[in-house]
């Protein structure tokens, strides 16, 4: 029998505030000691009053807006109340029955098939305190609690691994894009929970759900739904059940393992928060907010391959990241027509993302600006310097941030085209190589790239290698007249 | 309407209370007098009245994104039953 696996994703993503959800403590807690960025308010000491921070809410019904939500007129938050000690009130500030945004969608391409996976809502939190668990006791730093948190949850219309990592990749590009989150999930700014069924292909009825956590990489999402899917069919396929359990990714084992049951419903009691007067959306208020939409990944890379006239794969890398992007327009901006988009968006794509990868930086740092990438490609294009001594030129730009023309004088790197300068180094090549020559002239023509490939290193890579070409087939036809 | 000794237990867990025997009974009837009490309200039909989520005439209360002081950690833990460093400390809690 064939099996089919039924995905859902709850990811949560932290606003990037100022400050924190309900009081004016300071939201940037990553490098902060230990409960200095606590107040009454985030403690939960009683008689205190949280007050709502106008900028999370307008980045999430952002997030709402991107991925095409509905934004209800009325909004309200709610009490989920639960009894572990990362927030000391005893609840947790969230959304229960009324959230902010609902039923929006999210398209991924499925290798050229675009398939849209359903948003059902994404509604706002706080997070929660960090705790450190030793023998004798747990350790809690409150910095983190009532950090602006929203939640995104899909419906459950992904059908592989392969489509819940698509659908995450995209999902945090979109954030990214809206600055609204760093999506960075090794940080945990990003955190995700996927629900993984299995039933028989053509059935029409859910398999059990088996909830999984403690993925804190997109790799790990990938590896652990798969691996969730492939244990679930196995139980299945050995007449077994599935139990409705939380499972946890173990990175080390590679494997999901066993967490706790959830046999019991959780029992949250959630009731409308009494502290916080609800909010009426207006149509005016939200059509602000939709006019602060940037232009979405999606649309911009259609507009890259029609304005720019360049391959559908290199604009997909290029709008990945808005300051990619960004810097690819500014560069072809830079170009004035004399160098084509396409050579660009090759050498970003290629040359510069590989510095960007060896050095694990991002190009929002890079010492090259867009100017002086147009700087280097006119040398290449101009003849000055061949593209492989451009290569070299590059990695001295980006450790430096020297430009293009500086290192070109500084070692001597112009491209040599002079004809009776080369021709000693074409004259040499053969006369060191007669074994080579021989094959040559015995008509294996293949030889000629072995030789241009001497006179190059003979050169340091500055030969031009058009004059080489023809000077090799000049000397090596006075060769065959000899004969 | 009557609840039940595990309801009670049930709803004591959930509140972190441990109730004596003694208490266990009392509340079982307290409790069930209120639930009884507000039944009551079940006699009106609400059907076609959307649920309260607040009773204050207050809508769109919200501040500005700007960062105010937070305590001192001194002040902050001044408070904790058990401290260890500048971290609050509970008793283990196990994962
Ligand atoms: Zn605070």
């Amino acid at each position: 029998m064939k099996y089919e696996a039924i995905i859902g994703m709850e990811v949560h993503a932290q606003i990037l505030t100022a400050s924190k959800m309900f009081c004016g403590c300071s939201a940037d807690y990553a490098s902060a000691p230990p409960n200095t960025h606590v107040c009454p308010v985030c403690l939960g000491m009683p008689g205190v009053l949280p007050v709502i921070n106008q900028a999370a809410v307008e980045a999430t019904i952002l997030t709402g807006l991107a991925l095409n939500c509905t934004i209800p007129e009325f909004s309200k938050f709610d009490r989920k109340n639960y009894p572990y000690p990362d927030l000391p009130k005893g609840y947790q500030i969230s959304q229960y029955d009324l959230p902010l945004c609902i039923n929006g969608w999210l398209e991924i391409d499925l290798g050229g098939t675009k398939k849209r996976i359903g948003i059902r809502r994404v509604h706002l939190e706080e997070d929660t305190g960090k705790l450190i668990h030793e023998e004798d006791g747990s350790l809690i730093d409150f910095n983190r609690a009532g950090v602006p948190l929203m939640e995104i949850v899909s419906e459950a219309d992904m059908r592989s691994a392969e489509e819940a990592w698509l659908y995450l990749t995209k999902l945090r590009t979109i954030l990214r894009y809206l600055g609204v989150s760093t999506g960075n999930m090794e940080e945990g700014a990003m955190r995700c929970e996927a629900n993984v069924s299995v039933r028989p292909l053509g059935s029409k009825e859910f398999g059990t759900k088996v909830e999984v956590k403690n993925l804190n990489s997109f790799r790990a999402v990938r590896q652990a739904i798969a691996y969730e899917i492939e244990r679930q069919t196995k139980l299945l396929q050995e007449g077994k059940r599935v139990h409705q359990v939380t499972m946890g990714w173990d990175e080390h084992r590679h494997r999901t393992v066993f967490q706790r049951s959830k046999e019991f419903a959780e029992d949250y009691r959630y009731f409308p928060e009494p502290d916080l007067p609800p909010l009426e959306l207006s149509r005016e208020f939200v059509q602000e907010i939709r006019s602060r939409l940037p232009e979405l990944p999606d649309a911009k890379r259609e507009r890259f391959i029609a304005q720019y006239g360049i391959k559908g794969d290199d604009a997909a890398l290029l709008v990945e990241e808005r300051a990619t992007a960004d810097y690819f327009e500014r560069a072809v901006a830079a170009a004035q027509k004399q160098i084509t988009p396409q050579t660009i968006a090759n050498w970003i794509v290629g040359e510069i993302f590989r510095l960007l990868r060896e050095n694990t930086t991002e190009i929002s740092s890079i010492k090259v600006s867009p100017e002086q990438l147009i700087e280097l490609l006119k040398l290449i294009q101009e003849g000055t310097i061949n593209a492989t001594v451009g290569k070299e030129v590059l990695d001295e730009m980006f450790a430096t941030g020297k430009s293009a023309q500086a290192i070109v004088k500084e070692k001597g790197l112009t491209q040599i085209s002079d004809e009776e300068q080369l021709r000693q180094f074409v004259q040499e090549a053969l006369a060191k190589n007669p074994k080579p020559l021989q094959q040559y002239l015995a008509g294996k023509e293949a030889v000629l790239g072995f030789f241009i490939g001497q006179v190059m290193r003979a050169t340091r890579g500055q030969a031009n290698v058009h004059v080489v070409r023809k000077l090799l087939q000049e000397e090596l036809d006075k060769y065959k007249n000899k004969e | 309407m009557k609840l039940s000794r595990d309801q009670v237990l049930h709803i004591a867990e959930l509140a972190k209370l441990a109730l004596s025997e003694e208490e266990i009974e009392l509340f079982t009837e307290q409790l069930s007098e209120i639930l009884a009490y507000f039944e009551k309200l079940n006699r009106l039909d609400t059907s076609a009245i959307p649920p309260t989520a607040q009773v204050i005439d207050m809508r769109n209360v919200t501040r500005p994104d700007e960062v105010r002081p937070s305590l001192s950690p001194e002040e902050a833990l001044a408070n904790a039953p058990q401290r260890k460093g500048n971290f609050f400390k509970v008793k283990p809690i196990l994962e």
